[in-house]
């Protein structure tokens, strides 16, 4: 079973939730814990394993090969991201705007454009126990996180049982890269704060998940601060909020010391207990 | 000496347009026939990506000599623009395109 942490909001509490929850059910059955913030991905903080295996990743890009070329334009032509042009008799390549898509060198009746790997980021497996934890890392000026995203799935996909549970962190936002990360879950979990920002973004961040026809829940972190917008709006929209997470100065001096909130937080781990059961829930409703 | 401004309009009381991959409007001159063209990019809005390549792309068909912008390309454009052999004056965002060429002959600009 897939699930998939994610907010409107940056800083809301994916982490936090995604670490707690896999790292609350791996007491009981083996999890695996996959963070796919491959920008700035945090997760490892949290989780202390062994390194099992590590990985390059490449993404593919086209370069030009002069020899053959006739330079009919077909690859600029074809590209929809502008990163193939024609210049004189030159054909040029623009790596940080290929998607990699190979339709340029597909279609290049000479054969001038072959796909090449270019590395993008660093996969890493740990082990803990109970958990296993998977993280990606984007390359230092590498613009493009969906790619490594994808390759991260696939990881997972191909080295854990399809019905073991599978927690994945997602990137913060609305774009690409959270529809990359969240596509492939049985159901998504949102979680956002009760502050304008928070409230704003999870509108988003809802707008998305629809449009994408998964099933979602939400769950309120900081729950006491700023105002009821979060509550009146999940209410009128017949949204589940499945856990409210208490905002204590307790969870802020646990979280800074790079631990885990529910062993030392009785107040948090009743709410982690009860997205476990949630999640137990779906399971048995899914038939798996 | 033909020279090429990204402007937000097609007249010499036109503002400078500061961007160069998303310009709207190139105002081409050309000094020797003294003949204005002008190019409308506003087609550019609906690219995503690669606003500047592709702008560049645009602009090496003129053959001009001289491109006056504000904030100056990216690095993609920059490329283009290196390979086309253009020289490029930056600063000239906050002027009319001719207090720009003014700027620009008064070597003001660099």
């Amino acid at each position: 079973m897939k699930i998939a942490i994610a907010s409107g909001k940056g800083g809301t509490g994916k982490t936090t939730l995604s670490t707690n929850l896999a790292a609350f059910l791996a007491e009981k059955e083996h999890v695996v814990l996959t963070d796919l913030d491959v920008e700035e991905p945090n997760s490892g903080l949290f989780i202390k394993g062994t390194l099992k295996h590590s990985e390059s990743k490449y993404k593919m890009i086209p370069e030009w090969d002069s020899a053959y070329c006739n330079l009919c334009g077909i690859c600029q032509e074809v590209c929809n991201f502008n990163a193939v042009l024609k210049m004189g008799k030159n054909i040029m390549v623009f790596p940080e705007l290929c998607h990699g898509c190979y339709a340029c060198s597909e279609l290049c009746p000479k054969n001038s454009l072959p796909m090449k790997e270019k590395p993008m980021g660093e996969l890493k497996h740990f082990e803990a126990a109970g958990l296993s934890f998977i993280e990606s890392k984007l390359l230092i000026g590498e613009e493009q996180a969906v790619p490594l995203i994808k390759q991260t799935i696939d990881y997972v996909d191909e080295n854990f049982p399809e019905e073991i549970i599978k927690i994945y962190d997602s990137p913060p936002g609305t774009s690409c890269p959270v529809i990359e990360a969240t596509k492939h879950a049985d159901i998504v979990i949102l979680i956002t704060e009760p502050t304008p920002f928070g409230f704003h973004d999870l509108t988003l961040a809802v707008e998305t998940i629809r449009e994408l026809k998964k099933e979602f829940v939400v769950v309120v972190n900081r729950y006491g601060i700023g105002d009821d917008s979060v509550e009146k709006y999940c209410k009128a929209e017949g949204i589940t909020i499945i856990g409210k997470i208490p905002n204590d100065r307790k969870v802020a001096e646990v979280y800074a010391k790079g631990d885990l909130l529910y062993p030392a937080l009785p107040s948090v781990k009743k709410v982690i207990e009860k997205i476990a059961l949630f999640i137990q829930g779906e399971r048995g409703d899914s038939g798996r | 000496m033909k020279i090429i401004f990204t402007a937000k309009g097609t007249e010499w009381d036109s503002p400078m347009d500061p961007r160069f991959g998303r310009t709207e409007y190139f105002f081409i001159y050309d000094e020797d026939s003294k003949k204005i063209e002008t190019y409308d990019n506003r087609a550019i809005e609906n690219e995503a990506h690669g606003a500047g390549p592709k702008t560049s792309q645009k602009l090496a068909e003129y053959g001009a000599d001289i491109l006056i912008t504000g904030n100056g390309p990216g690095g993609n454009a920059a490329a283009v623009l290196q390979q086309v052999g253009i020289k490029v004056i930056t600063g000239a965002g906050d002027m009319t395109v001719k207090e720009a060429y003014e700027a620009f002959k008064n070597g003001t600009l660099s």
